[in-house]
């Protein structure tokens, strides 16, 4: 039987322009691959977009479909006009959580796409916002064959729904100097740590955790992350004097204005100090770690020795409340020993457990917390008071405060515990 | 479907990722030293033992065929030692220890139509959602707007012309998906749900729907004698949360949803505390297959920043420098009454002060 083409006179301008085209690779999907049932997924596929086009509007609506054991994982996807364009009527992506930091080599990728080729479209995105392996497009009983099959080779589902998401990271101290953690390191085993809660959607709403390897933040942790890991260092940052002098000889006579105007009036704490010698002198004590004088010289300038992370809770995007950066929990943690992971597992395991409880249907962390306050939720997940949570502390005095002897007494018992540890 | 009995998952997460990570990277994991950037896409990063790495990054379509799947892994296995890896923005990045390497895998590259670009203060790939080719609530067609954009931005992806990175997003409805960016291009619905009484009944739990709305805009009704929903026009934000639970109460409008433009969001530490994106420009239409309005407001902004920022500074700095009044005018962009924030803690967002530039 000759496969369907669809007219798509819309789609095929998208082939003109020197940027590689979509349209243009499920286009070969449609007309060279050897196997007709992805020629007539892809051109239904082709019919049904062209359509959307026209119309600017969607046709896919969800549904339920899932593997067994699993209650999430696949995006079902069933078509509202999939009498007009039939082999494409079911049209589920595959959620498949990528070997942390995104690495790969080019047999696991061919392994990968030998096997979506056998039971799916043969379209895939590397990766999807939430950070998955996207395999896009096969019908209920592909989806099982194609998830047993990757499976044994060592590949898991992700998350989607009301669960703990598939976890990400930045490329970190893999290709990074900037690098203060092991990020992949910390990335899978807290996610590993909760298969059960990304399996099994049951928890108020999406959950997901986002390792960056330094305040730069690579990976958009605080922005996106309930629970951002962000690697940062305590002690003095390395200045290596002779490159820095190296920076400012290298840009001419300009080189020593060039670097006042660019590093050392850009430090958001004033803490840095070109000496008439060209030498750079550092107030580490003031210095933030905003990473800026870092990037700038990358050969001069590197992070302390000391390396911790620095926690922060409740990031998200605009449903419901609106955006919300991440808050600071832990303002600096040690992530040497095997005690450091497994406390910062522990860490996780409250925060999760709290919000189950006490998360409303749909509410992520973030929310839960501008609804309860910052205080219950410490309270609740067993965390301490720190200024370093704050911007600024209270401005309005509307607030009961009978209980301010006991709380400066525990102030004081924390600060006498540090002190003698 | 077959009667064998069913398999159990093997519940294995996340894959280690240092197995398949090239063996320099492993070997050198946590000791690099630090990097350059010798030509735009390419970066050396050299490690404490001398051992260095050479990074050719490549912007390509995003949601690849296995033919071009297959194609990106021939070029690895070719000149590349066969080792990829992906960035969060979705392009390849192809590692060599020998830098002899490096020429001959630009040029594979570049023959194969793909692009080499993207690293330091140049417009990185625009990372997006996946729109009518697979979303079940999508307003637009990201990917298609983003081919448009990424055939007009190309050369600043291949250059590195830009004060700082560029990181530009779209979104296919108000949800973001595709986050922040230093200018974020997303549908802004601009007309109330149309509802079809008819299916709300069967298809919505209807308290789910009611609770979704952020300004308690729904409330339940019975409408041609059949349980259903009715939403408060004067209240209703068209934010689109109530299409998700219930696909009735449609959003998606092929003339009243608009891309809106935003700008400033930067999720890094360095110089200021990360920042969100801020509106500047609205009612653009949707008009595939190519979006040139869109593309248009974006090439403005971006000349703008380009010609006024200083080394360094991220679109955000640049305006936080130059104040909100000068943007609005050197991009001739319309101020409205919009741009003005009503949403919960919004008064943190006006001037209090007499900090005014003339």
């Amino acid at each position: 039987m000759a496969k369907k083409i669809y007219e798509t006179p819309m789609l095929d301008e998208l082939e003109s322009g020197p940027w590689p085209s979509f349209i243009s690779g499920i286009k070969k999907l449609r007309d060279d691959h050897p196997d007709e049932r992805i020629q007539e997924v892809t051109s239904s596929l082709l019919g049904q977009l062209e359509h959307s086009y026209e119309t600017r509007k969607g046709y896919w609506k969800g549904g339920t479909v899932s593997v067994f054991g699993y209650g999430g994982g696949i995006i079902p996807r069933f078509s509202e006009v999939g009498s007009a364009f039939p082999e494409s009527k079911e049209f589920h992506t595959i959620r498949v959580q990528p070997p942390a930091g995104n690495y790969y080599t080019t047999s696991m990728l061919r392994q990968l796409g030998d096997s979506w080729e056998k039971y799916g479209s043969g379209l895939q995105t590397f990766h999807g916002q939430t950070g998955n392996i996207m395999f896009i497009g096969t019908d209920t009983d592909g989806v099982q064959h194609f998830f047993d099959e990757v499976n044994e080779y060592g590949f898991d589902l992700g998350g989607a729904g009301p669960c703990v998401r598939t976890a990400m990271s930045c490329v970190g101290a893999a290709r990074c100097e900037m690098s203060c953690t092991n990020e992949h390191g910390i990335h899978r085993l807290l996610v590993n740590n909760f298969t059960d809660d990304v399996h099994r959607p049951a928890l108020p709403y999406k959950f997901k955790f986002k390792v960056s390897g330094c305040p730069n933040d690579c990976q958009n942790a605080i922005e996106r992350a309930d629970m951002a890991i962000i690697g940062t260092w305590r002690d003095d940052m390395k200045v290596n004097q002779d490159e820095v002098k190296n920076y400012i000889n290298a840009k001419g006579e300009n080189g020593r204005q060039y670097y006042l105007d660019n590093v050392v009036s850009r430090c958001p704490t004033n803490s840095l100090t070109l000496n008439d010698d060209n030498t750079l002198t550092v107030d580490n004590h003031n210095c933030v770690r905003c990473m800026h004088c870092l990037n700038v010289m990358p050969k001069a300038l590197h992070p302390g020795d000391d390396h911790g992370v620095t926690v922060l809770v409740g990031g998200k995007r605009t449903l419901k409340i609106g955006g919300l950066m991440g808050t600071v929990i832990l303002p600096f943690k040690k992530m040497d020993t095997e005690e450091d992971f497994e406390s910062l597992v522990e860490l996780a395991e409250e925060m999760i457990d709290f919000w189950a409880e006490n998360g409303l249907e749909h509410e992520r962390t973030g929310e839960m917390i501008e609804r309860i306050g910052l205080v219950n939720y410490l309270e609740g997940i067993g965390v301490e008071v720190d200024p370093n949570m704050v911007g600024h502390p209270r401005e309005s005095s509307y607030v009961r405060m009978d209980g301010w002897d006991e709380e400066a007494e525990k102030w004081f018992e924390r600060k006498a515990e540090a002190a003698s540890a | 479907m077959s009667n064998d009995k069913p398999r159990s998952p093997i519940e294995s997460g996340c894959p280690d990722g240092f197995q398949y990570m090239h063996p320099v990277m492993r070997k050198n994991y946590g000791q690099w030293k630090f990097h350059e950037h010798p030509q735009p896409g390419v970066l050396r990063h050299v490690a404490n033992s001398g051992d260095e790495i050479w990074t050719v990054r490549v912007g390509t379509q995003r949601i690849l065929d296995v033919f071009s799947l297959r194609e990106l892994c021939d070029i690895g296995d070719e000149f590349a030692d066969g080792y990829i890896h992906f960035t969060i923005r979705s392009n390849v990045e192809y590692l060599v220890t020998d830098p002899a390497k490096v020429e001959p895998l630009i040029k594979a590259i570049t023959d194969k139509g793909y692009i080499v670009g993207g690293t330091k203060n140049s417009v990185a790939m625009i990372s997006h959602t996946q729109g009518w080719l697979h979303c079940d609530i999508p307003g637009t067609d990201a990917s298609g707007a983003v081919k448009s954009m990424m055939d007009e931005l190309i050369d600043e992806f291949r250059n590195c012309n830009m004060p700082n990175r560029v990181h530009i997003t779209t979104s296919c409805c108000q949800i973001n998906c595709g986050g922040q960016g230093d200018i974020a291009i997303n549908i802004q619905h601009t007309k109330p749900p149309k509802i079809n009484h008819d299916l709300v009944a069967n298809i919505c739990e209807r308290p789910t729907v009611v609770a979704r709305c952020p300004v308690a805009a729904i409330r339940p009704a019975m409408v041609n004698g059949k349980p259903s929903l009715e939403v408060d026009e004067k209240k209703c934000i068209c934010c689109g949360a109530c299409f998700p639970p219930c696909p009735p109460m449609q959003i998606n409008d092929a003339e009243h949803s608009k891309l809106a433009i935003w700008v400033g969001g930067n999720h890094s530490n360095a110089r200021s505390k990360p920042t969100f994106q801020k509106l500047v420009a609205a009612g653009i239409p949707n008009n595939p297959p190519r979006w040139p309005e869109a593309t248009a407001v974006v090439k403005n902004i971006l000349q703008a920043y380009k010609e006024d920022a200083q080394d360094w500074e991220r679109i955000n700095d640049w305006i936080e420098r130059i104040g909100w009044p000068r943007f609005f005018e050197k991009t001739n962009l319309p101020f409205t009454k919009y741009h003005i924030d009503n949403w919960r803690g919004s008064r943190n967002s006006l001037n209090a002060s007499t900090h005014i530039r003339f």
